[in-house]
C-alpha cells in the first residue's frame, strides 16, 4: 500500500442492540500511517465502532473495507491482520507476561514464536516483568502488556480502545511515544479517547457525538 | 463517644429484601432451577423410584416341557416379579443374555424333570440370577423360593400323589447368584462410582470453561484472534480428558486394593470405552458453558444434569424398577450406558464386541452436545 491509501474505508455503519442504536450511519476513511483519534463521551459508540472494524461485531447496516477486507463478510481475515487493544484489560490474569504473549503468538500461528515474544518484550520494556502474573501488574504495566499482545503479530492496523484510561501521565507519555514510533514505521492507528489532550496527539480526529464530526488536528512530532 | 450506630433499621432490612427479590427475578435460570429441582425430585422419588422392581426379564432354557415346568413358570409369572421371555433359549444363549443384561434371570429344568417329580425325587431346577446389583434381585429371588414350595401342589391332587406333596415342595429351586455370588453391594457400587464421579467432575470443570472467559472479559481477547469455534471447544476438552483418566486410575486402584472388587474383564477395553464417556460428559459441560451467562448458572445446570444422572441411571436405584418414561429418560443419559459397560466388563467379563451396543447411545449424546456447543459458540460478540 502506498502512503495516502485508505486502510479503513467504511460508509454508513449502523449497529443496534435490542432496539437501542449504538452507532448510527458512521462513515470513516483512514489512510496508511495515520494516527486517527476518536473523541467522544462515554456511550457515544466508540467501542462498538472499533469492534465493527476489527471483526468482533457485524454491522446491521452499512458497508466498507478494513485493510481491503469486507467488514461484514471477511471478519476472520481482518482478525489476522488487525491488532486490537480492548478498553478493559482482557488478557489472562493467571498467566505470566510471557505466557500471555506466547499464547497470543500461537493463536496467530507465528513462526519463531519465542523470538517474536522476546522482540516485543524488549521493544515495549517488559523485560523485568516477563515472569510476573498479569493479574499482579499495575495499570501502566498491564497497558504495556496489552499493547504488546496487540502488536505481536505485526499488524498493519492498530485499533486501541481508550488505551490510556486509568494510567498515570508518565506511562501515558511513554505509550504515545510507542504509537508515534509505530506510525513512522507505517502502522496505521485508530485510538478512541475522551481526553482532549490525548486527542491533540493524534494527527487526525474523528469525534462521535450525536452527529459524527471529523475534526482535524495538527500532527505533533514527539 | 460512641460513634457506632447501634439501632437496627427496618427500612434498611426491607431494602436488602427488595433488592434480593429484584436480582432473583433478573436471574431467570436460577429461579427456574430453584422451582425445577423440587418438582423434579418429587416426580423422580414419587413416581420413578421403586426399591421393589417387578417384571424382571426371565429367560427359560429350552428343555423338557411338561405340565410341571409350565406351572412353575406360570407361578413365577403370577408373582409379578418376572416377565418371561419367549421363546425358550439354549443354555449358552441364556448365559449371554444374563451377561449383556437382556435377561435378569435364567431358569433351567433338568432332563426328566416331570418323571423325577413323580418318582418323589425332588429334582432341582436352577434359577440363575444376574446378581451384580443384589438389591434389584433380592425380592424376586425371595418370591421365587416361596413359589417353588407349592407351585406343583395343584398338579399333585390329594390321594394318589399326596405323599409327593411335601412341605418343602415337590422340587428344589436352586438359586445361583451369578457374577456376585456373595451378593456384595459394593461390588456394584464401586464400579458405578467411576461413572458418577466422572459425570460430576467432568461436566463441572468444562461447564465453567467458556463462561469464565466471558465473565472475566478474556473472551474478547480470544475472539479478537483468528480462533475457530472447534479449536477453542476441543482445546478446552482435551486437558480434562487427562484429568478424567487420573480419576479413573485412582478409583480402579482403590476398587482393586481396598474393596476387592472382582476384575474379570479386560481393563484396556474399559479404559478405551471410558474415553467415549469422558468426552461425552466434557461435551455436555462445554455446551452448558456456551449457554450459561455466568459461572453460577453453569454450576446450577451441572447439578440439574447430575441429579437425574445418579437417580435414573441405575446407580442408586434399580433401573428395571422404574416406569417406562423414567427408563426412557435414563436411556438418554450417558451414565446409564456407561454403568452397564463398567459393571459388564469388571464383574461379568464382557468383551469389546459385547459392549458396543452400549456405546452408540453415548456417542450419539456426545455428537448432539458438541453440535449444540459449536453452534452456540460465536466467533463475534454479536
Amino acid at each position: 500500500m502506498a502512503n495516502g491509501e485508505a486502510v479503513i474505508s467504511v460508509r454508513g455503519l449502523t449497529k443496534t442492540f435490542k432496539g437501542k442504536v449504538a452507532v448510527n450511519d458512521f462513515s470513516l476513511t483512514v489512510n496508511r500511517g495515520d494516527i486517527h483519534g476518536f473523541l467522544g463521551p462515554n456511550g457515544s459508540g466508540k467501542t462498538t465502532t472499533i469492534r465493527m472494524l476489527c471483526g468482533l461485531l457485524t454491522p446491521d447496516k452499512g458497508e466498507g473495507e478494513c485493510l481491503g477486507y469486507d467488514v461484514r463478510t471477511q471478519q476472520s481475515l481482518i482478525k489476522r491482520r488487525v491488532g486490537y487493544m480492548t478498553q478493559k484489560f482482557s488478557l489472562w490474569e493467571d498467566l505470566t507476561v510471557s505466557e500471555n504473549l506466547e499464547f497470543v503468538a500461537r493463536m496467530y500461528g507465528l513462526p519463531q514464536r519465542r523470538r517474536a515474544v522476546e522482540r516485543i518484550i524488549e521493544w515495549i520494556g517488559l523485560g523485568d516483568r516477563r515472569a510476573s502474573l498479569a493479574g499482579s501488574l499495575s495499570g501502566g504495566w498491564k497497558q504495556r502488556l496489552a499493547l504488546a499482545a496487540a502488536l505481536i503479530h505485526e499488524p498493519a492496523l492498530l485499533l486501541l480502545d481508550e488505551p490510556t484510561a486509568g494510567v498515570d501521565p508518565k506511562a501515558r507519555r511513554e505509550f504515545w511515544n510507542h504509537i508515534h514510533q509505530l506510525s513512522r514505521q507505517g502502522v496505521t492507528t485508530l485510538v478512541s479517547t475522551h481526553y482532549m489532550d490525548e486527542a491533540e496527539r493524534c494527527n487526525k480526529l474523528a469525534s462521535l457525538e450525536d452527529v459524527f464530526i471529523h475534526l482535524m488536528a495538527r500532527r505533533r512530532e514527539p | 463517644m460512641n460513634t457506632k450506630e447501634r439501632t437496627l433499621s427496618l427500612s434498611r432490612f426491607i431494602a436488602v429484601v427488595v433488592k434480593e427479590f429484584m436480582q432473583m427475578r433478573r436471574d431467570r435460570l436460577t429461579f427456574g432451577i430453584l422451582i425445577g429441582i423440587p418438582v423434579a425430585q418429587l416426580i423422580i422419588f414419587g413416581y420413578a423410584i421403586n426399591f421393589d422392581p417387578k417384571g424382571l426379564p426371565l429367560a427359560v432354557v429350552r428343555g423338557e416341557e411338561s405340565v410341571f415346568t409350565r406351572n412353575v413358570i406360570t407361578g413365577l409369572k403370577t408373582s409379578g416379579y418376572f416377565r418371561v421371555l419367549d421363546p425358550p433359549v439354549s443354555a449358552a444363549r441364556a448365559r449371554v443374555m444374563l451377561a449383556t443384561g437382556e435377561a435378569q434371570f435364567a431358569l433351567a429344568f433338568p432332563p426328566g424333570f416331570a418323571a423325577s417329580v413323580l418318582r418323589g425325587e425332588r429334582p432341582q431346577a436352577l434359577l440363575e440370577a444376574d446378581a451384580t446389583d443384589p438389591v434389584a434381585t433380592a425380592n424376586a429371588i425371595a418370591a421365587a423360593t416361596l413359589i417353588s414350595a407349592d407351585a406343583l401342589d395343584r398338579d399333585l391332587p390329594p390321594g394318589l400323589f399326596s405323599d409327593l406333596r411335601r412341605r418343602e415342595g415337590a422340587f428344589r429351586l436352586t438359586v445361583h447368584r451369578a457374577f456376585n455370588p456373595e451378593g456384595v453391594t459394593r461390588y456394584n457400587v464401586v464400579p458405578g462410582l467411576l461413572g458418577v464421579v466422572l459425570t460430576l467432575t467432568m461436566v463441572l470443570v468444562t461447564g465453567v470453561a467458556i463462561t469464565r472467559e466471558r465473565e472475566r472479559g478474556t473472551m474478547e481477547s480470544l475472539l479478537a484472534t483468528p480462533a475457530r469455534p472447534v479449536e477453542v471447544i476441543f482445546g478446552k476438552i482435551v486437558p480434562y480428558v487427562i484429568v478424567g483418566y487420573i480419576q479413573v486410575s485412582l478409583i480402579l486402584t482403590a476398587a482393586w486394593l481396598l474393596f476387592g472388587v472382582p476384575m474379570v474383564g479386560n481393563i484396556v477395553t474399559l479404559l478405551l470405552v471410558t474415553l467415549i464417556f469422558i468426552t461425552a460428559n466434557l461435551s455436555v459441560g462445554v455446551t452448558f458453558s456456551t449457554i450459561a451467562r455466568n459461572q453460577l448458572q453453569s454450576v446450577q445446570m451441572t447439578f440439574f444434569f447430575f441429579l437425574p444422572s445418579i437417580m435414573l441411571s441405575g446407580f442408586m436405584f434399580p433401573f428395571r424398577g422404574m416406569p417406562g418414561w423414567a427408563q426412557w429418560i435414563g436411556s438418554i443419559l450417558p451414565l446409564t450406558h456407561y454403568l452397564r459397560v463398567v459393571r459388564g466388563i469388571l464383574l461379568k467379563g464382557l468383551g469389546f464386541m459385547e459392549v458396543t451396543q452400549f456405546l452408540w447411545p453415548m456417542v450419539l449424546f456426545m455428537a448432539v452436545a458438541l453440535t449444540v456447543a459449536v453452534i452456540r459458540y460465536r466467533e463475534t460478540l454479536d
